[in-house]
């Protein structure tokens, strides 16, 4: 009984300390490769950080709007925080790698769905950030032509456009991503849909005056209204 | 003939100016629906011909934007037979006009580019660009803008005009005075659309300006002054009389910004080692009136200018916050508030406003229309405080009044340069 006893334990011991040596190998080339990988990401994100500074990333975002999004959310610059993603995404990808070609079980279909995934993340990215450039770009254009043709509440007019475009590239951007498709295609109509009711009934509601005066100085042969337009600038 | 320009002119054209030969004296008529009134303004042109220059060999080129309404037919259709009653002398030579359509849209680049091309493979020795909307043309303003270039050598002839003191605001407040002090010539209509030219140097601006820089349609004549200015042409200015009030709605405030304001700014990043060396300002050889101004009383809301101006700075901050330095926006905005009695935009503050808008279209802060769209309700602040300023002034007051602008924008214009410099 007693040398049973100390059989099983000594086997157990063995087979501990075999399970060991068979992992510490794989162990400490995890570690090198985090290493490598850290390097490699980090060599990646130096370069990307001089070539973003250098193309001026920064004033590209700022026009787009996304520094003052980063900048409300206490979050880093434009480039700074490409920068880091990419890190993070390098890094992770050598590991994985490293991971995947050790072999572990359970792991592959993981990885490879992870692999699958980046490309679709990049795209969703570059999206994101066309659209809030696109909304910086039409909202202000809206807001100059609206103060130049003197139309009432132009910043009202101008954040609606700007609100409508980046609520259409979200739902670009998680359909991409393929998150929630089903709830954000039905958000966006509900959202849209609210949106173009609302601006109907403030329309007909608020702009009948409007409208009237509109008709009024259109087709009612009256006094000309006396004006800047008598001058001529050139 | 030299065929240079056949790449982008007609087959028809060319055969057209084969058949005319060279000329002494062309006449360039851009048009785009102007039926209206093309057929007085082209028998004006041919009286003016006539008697001006009754040996020489003229043509009429008309540059057509795809008019609809017949304009082309009625320039060539009109005979000299109508015109030579009322002008006794006869034209020894034959008068030709005629036509081609440059592009289905109208664009004064096209148009002028065509004009030019014409002239150059008709070796015409002086030109002239007439505008269709002239209503007061008058058969003298031919012999004015052609005689000192056909007779004195000049290369470049700009007019004066008769106007009332409240018309041309963009000019006198912001075009001239700023033309004058960057470039050192005391020009006063640098971007009208009349004008005379040498041959010699309308093929120099054919060969050299950049007509798909996708600006043709924009501002084409002040780039023509320009380039007389730079590269040293000789130029002068020719009194026509009185221009016609041609009316405007307060949308056309946007487009003549883009027109002129847009072109200077733009010619400045080229022309900054021109500009840069020049110091003070000379006047510009002139024939008849530097300037006359008509007093008349003008109705004019004023009170709706004011408003514009104090609306776009509240709702524009957000705009002007990557244009202006904040002390000039914390200026800007501390007279938008003030009432109608009290507000007043300053020369200096107008001139400073003025700069550092040119200093960021420079660097393209933002998009480069948006810039110039944004200067649209500070030039109304402008206009009212001249309004105001000049409500009961004569001739001579306003006169004053706008050297004085001239003079602010030459002492600030160290200013522009370092701006410029700083934002190398």
């Amino acid at each position: 009984m007693r040398e049973m006893i100390i059989s099983e334990l000594s086997q157990a011991l063995h087979e501990i300390a075999r399970g060991f040596a068979h992992f510490l190998p794989r162990l400490i080339v995890i570690v090198i490769l985090a290493f490598v990988g850290w390097v490699i990401a980090y060599v990646v994100k130096a370069l990307l950080r001089s070539i973003l500074r250098l193309i001026k990333f920064d004033k590209l975002s700022e026009n787009a709007g996304a520094s003052q999004l980063l900048t409300e959310a206490a979050l880093p610059s434009a480039t700074e925080m490409l920068s880091r993603f990419v890190f993070w995404v390098t890094w992770l990808g050598v590991i994985l790698l490293g991971v995947r070609a050790l072999g572990i079980l359970g792991l592959q279909d993981q990885i490879a769905r992870f692999f699958l995934f980046l490309p679709r993340l990049f795209v969703a990215l570059l999206i994101l950030f066309f659209g809030l450039l696109a909304a910086s770009f039409f909202s202000r254009a809206a807001l100059l032509a609206a103060v130049n043709a003197n139309v009432p509440s132009p910043r009202v007019l101008s954040l609606a456009l700007r609100t409508l475009i980046i609520v259409f590239v979200l739902s670009i951007v998680f359909e991409e991503l393929g998150l929630a498709e089903q709830t954000m295609l039905v958000a966006f109509g509900i959202a849209f849909g609210a949106l173009m009711l609302g601006l109907a009934i403030a329309f007909g509601m608020g702009g009948r005056d409007l409208a009237r005066r509109f008709l009024e100085k259109r087709f009612a042969r009256g006094k000309k209204e006396e004006n800047e337009d008598e001058l001529s600038p050139l | 003939m030299k065929l240079a320009e056949e790449s982008f002119l007609t087959d028809d054209f060319l055969r057209q100016l084969i058949n005319v030969g060279e000329v002494d004296i062309l006449v360039g008529l851009p048009t785009h629906n102007n039926a209206k009134t093309i057929g007085s303004i082209v028998h004006t042109i041919q009286s003016g011909i006539l008697r001006g220059f009754p040996r020489e060999r003229a043509v009429i080129v008309n540059a057509d934007g795809g008019s609809r309404d017949g304009t082309p037919e009625l320039v060539t259709g009109v005979s000299i037979d109508d015109v030579r009653p009322a002008s006794n002398p006869y034209a020894l030579r034959t008068l030709h006009s005629i036509s081609t359509k440059y592009a289905s849209s109208p664009a004064s680049g096209g148009a002028l580019r065509t004009i030019l091309a014409a002239a150059e493979l008709l070796r015409a020795k002086a030109c002239v660009v007439m505008s269709p909307e002239s209503a007061n043309i008058e058969p003298e303003w031919l012999s004015k803008l052609l005689r000192p270039i056909y007779d004195d050598g000049f290369d470049l002839v700009t007019p004066t005009y008769r106007r009332h003191k409240f018309e041309g605001l963009l000019i006198t407040n912001l075009l001239y005075p700023m033309t004058r002090a960057l470039y050192g010539l005391r020009i006063r209509e640098a971007s009208s659309p009349e004008f005379g030219f040498s041959g010699r140097f309308g093929s120099q601006f054919l060969g050299q300006n950049a007509w798909n820089d996708g600006t043709e349609g924009a501002g084409v004549e002040l780039r023509f002054t320009l380039a007389a200015i730079r590269g040293r042409y000789r130029i002068c200015q020719s009194f026509l009389g009185e221009k016609d009030h041609v009316e405007r709605h307060a949308a056309d405030l946007v487009p003549a910004l883009r027109q002129t304001v847009g072109t200077l700014f733009s010619a400045l990043e080229p022309d900054f080692p021109v500009w840069s060396a020049v110091a003070g300002s000379q006047p510009a050889p002139t024939t008849g009136a530097d300037h006359e101004v008509l007093l008349e009383p003008l109705r004019v809301n004023r009170k709706r200018l004011r408003e514009m101006f104090s609306t776009g700075v509240a709702e524009l901050e957000s705009v002007f916050q990557s244009i202006l330095s904040p002390s000039t926006l914390a200026e800007l905005q501390r007279i938008a508030r003030l009432g109608e009695e009290e507000f007043h935009y300053p020369a200096e503050l107008w001139v400073r406003t003025v700069y550092e808008f040119a200093a960021s279209y420079r660097k393209s802060v933002i998009s480069r229309d948006h810039i110039i769209q944004a200067l649209a309700p500070l030039f109304r602040g402008r206009v009212f405080t001249f309004l105001m300023e000049n409500r009961n002034a004569s001739a001579e007051d306003v006169e004053n009044n706008i050297e004085g602008l001239c003079l602010e924008f030459e002492r600030l214009k160290p200013y522009l340069l370092q701006l410029w410099k700083s934002r190398e």
